[in-house]
């Protein structure tokens, strides 16, 4: 379970987060919608442990761990992974190693045994047929040279495979045609269970269609201003953020 | 043999003097070099006197540095063997300086002849400019010669040095080949303990003769490794060149290289890895005497602790050299706030149709490369060694031999298994 605590954050001494208040129970999808500039990606950031943010008041705890006092690689080994808005690019980096590097760094750090090259690329290799992506993918140097559809997708992969008990998905929708849209959602359904949470970061309700949450979340200054079932996705398409603000003032 | 125990320019000089009768070729060549390193001395050793080629490094620690061995003290073959890289190709090994036949292999595919035999010195050496062309001229005593014949691919063949501690050796290489020729030689230079090596490579690539160059600096991290190579490129010809520098207290890898017929390539590449107080120097010239030829040089530095990398690279384009084609790029990691880089790019061009580029890059790691490593689960730790890794698996792509960019990919790895120690 994810819990945030009258969470304030800021970036250079500027205010972005100013009492961020809410709780994901494990099992459940919520998503946050919000307009530019409202905090969405800060919020993301400072739950994986992004340094440019500096966190002045409140808390943040999954699991009962104080996420905020541990490192990104531990929040990382406790189950929690973010899906970059801007995925990075790796030169010299090959994506398959990338990525055992990460699963047996996670395995290691929750005492499981390492998966060798064999054992990985079998689970990697069905993974990827999954989510249809070409499997060239593996061995191609980390988000070098791939679309922006590609990049996203890379991502979805990445979690299919280090399989979080936490995902952040930072606005993973933009820039993902009908089709590519449809295999994210089919990624991120498939994770879902009693033991696996989500927090949906979106400007759309599109995604939504596809990812159906169980709360939606309405962001605006760096505050929670409504909360809600499916619906209220739905309203906010409706309406518009100006409108939906308006009223929750 | 005599203990020969004076230091710097005078003990350079005695030991010419002590052996002058001894050494072989033209002796007039040898007084006229050893008057050009007495009148020079050691670039940078002493006080106010400063070369613009030798801006950013200066010699003084090999000037207060002795050499000389009594004869008692063996070479340590076994031990240079076992830095030799295990794999069943042509060798011609160098303990000291000294041709080591027991040690070798020599080829049966190309003729091989010792400086020692057959000491001539080359037309495209510069005694007379350059103060540490001038020492290996006045005391050079073997090397190798190496004549790849017309149509020849004499495949790969390396070349290993191999000192021991107070040893001072001037080597004196020839390479030269014909028509059509290809060779890949790595060389490969390695000891123990402070040693000077001071290498002079004559190199001549005739018409479409292909020679790659792969040179794996890696001595002693207190030995002097001083080396200047000269390139004479013929028409359609390709000098393919890869310097690792890993090891020496100071080293210098000089380079000239000479397009003097059309179509000629030229890459002078490298990668430099340093720590601790290590400096090392990649100075190049390349000069485009010819039109419609290539020169490419991308250099990457990785400098930890409080080393200092340079780089100093010089292009000139004649006036008949159109369609010149010139590019250097210099990039630098550092990985401590006490690393030090100077970079130098000097493009001298009088051709009015080229395309000559130069670029360079200093910069730490980066924090949005770093920050999604860890967000992976990824230590601070092994996220630096992967970012540095493939920063530096770019630079080896330039070697196209997979078997010697293997070697240098072991060599890389042991480089990092001692900063991690």
């Amino acid at each position: 379970m994810l819990e945030i605590r009258g969470l304030f954050a800021a970036i250079e001494d500027k205010p972005i987060l100013q009492g961020i208040d809410l709780t994901v129970p494990q099992g459940e999808v919520h998503a946050i919608m919000g307009p530019n500039g409202s905090g969405k990606s800060t919020l993301a950031y400072v739950l994986s442990g992004r340094e440019d943010y500096a966190v002045t008041a409140g808390s943040a705890t999954f699991d009962g761990h104080d996420l905020l006092t541990m490192e990104p690689e531990a929040r990382a080994a406790t189950g929690l992974f973010l899906a970059f808005q801007y995925p990075v690019e790796l030169p010299g980096v090959g994506n398959a190693n990338f990525l055992r590097t990460a699963l047996n760094a996670q395995r290691r750090s929750r005492g499981d045994s390492e998966l060798d090259a064999v054992q990985f690329l079998k689970v990697a290799r069905a993974e990827t047929k999954r989510l249809a992506m070409p499997e060239d993918m593996l061995r191609r140097n980390v988000n070098v040279g791939f679309s922006g559809g590609e990049k996203k997708r890379n991502e979805v992969l990445q979690m299919a495979i280090l399989r979080p008990r936490l995902a952040i998905l930072d606005e993973t929708d933009s820039g993902l045609d009908i089709d590519a849209l449809k295999i994210v959602a089919d990624g991120v359904n498939a994770l879902r269970g009693p033991d696996f949470s989500a927090l949906i970061i979106t400007h759309y309700q599109r995604l939504l269609d596809h990812i159906v949450p169980d709360h939606v979340h309405v962001l605006a200054g760096g505050r929670i201003v409504r909360s809600g079932g499916p619906e209220l996705a739905h309203e906010l398409e409706a309406k518009g953020y100006a409108g939906m603000i308006a009223e929750a003032a | 043999m005599t203990a020969v125990v004076r230091s710097g320019v005078d003990g350079f000089l005695a030991r010419y003097e002590a052996l002058r009768d001894l050494l072989p070729g033209d002796p007039r060549q040898r007084s006229a070099a050893a008057e050009a390193f007495r009148r020079a001395g050691l670039p940078g050793a002493a006080a106010g006197r400063r070369e613009e080629a030798w801006k950013y490094t200066a010699l003084r620690p090999l000037a207060d540095a002795s050499f000389g061995r009594t004869a008692s003290q063996a070479p340590a073959d076994s031990r240079a063997l076992a830095n030799l890289p295990q794999i069943e190709v042509p060798r011609i090994v160098f303990i000291d300086g000294m041709f080591s036949p027991g040690l070798s292999i020599v080829p049966s595919t190309l003729p091989f002849a010792r400086f020692a035999d057959r000491a001539e010195f080359g037309s495209i050496a510069r005694s007379d400019s350059e103060p540490l062309v001038a020492l290996n001229t006045m005391l050079a005593d073997d090397g190798a010669i190496l004549e790849v014949p017309a149509g020849t691919d004499a495949g790969l063949l390396v070349l290993v040095s191999a000192a021991t501690d107070r040893a001072a050796f001037h080597p004196r290489h020839t390479i030269r080949l014909a028509t059509g020729a290809r060779l890949t030689l790595l060389d490969l230079a390695c000891g123990d303990g402070t040693y000077l090596h001071n290498p002079v490579f004559e190199v001549n690539v005739a018409k479409d003769a292909v020679l790659s160059h792969v040179r794996l600096q890696n001595e002693s991290t207190s030995a002097f490794h001083l080396s200047t190579l000269y390139a004479e490129i013929d028409e359609r010809g390709t000098y393919d060149s890869f310097v690792l520098n890993l090891g020496s207290r100071i080293a210098r890898t000089e380079a000239h290289a000479r397009l003097i017929g059309g179509k000629g390539v030229t890459h002078l590449n490298g990668a430099q890895l340093l720590s601790g107080m290590q400096h090392a120097d990649f100075t190049t010239v390349v000069r485009h005497q010819a039109p419609s030829c290539a020169s490419r040089q991308t250099v990457k530095n990785v400098l930890a602790g409080r080393s200092h990398g340079v780089f100093q690279g010089r292009i000139e384009v004649a006036r008949h050299a159109q369609k010149t084609d010139g590019y250097q790029m210099n990039q630098a990691l550092l990985l401590s706030p006490e690393a030090e880089i100077d970079i130098k790019p000097e493009l001298e061009i009088f051709a009015d149709d080229v395309k000559c580029s130069h670029g360079a890059t200093v910069g730490e790691l980066d924090a949005d490369q770093l920050f999604y490593l860890r967000s992976r689960g990824i230590s601070d730790a092994e996220a630096r060694s992967i970012l540095v890794r493939a920063f530096l698996a770019e630079a080896l792509d330039a070697v196209s031999n997979e078997t010697v960019r293997e070697i240098l990919e072991q060599a890389v790895e042991g480089w990092w298994e001692k900063q991690a120690a």
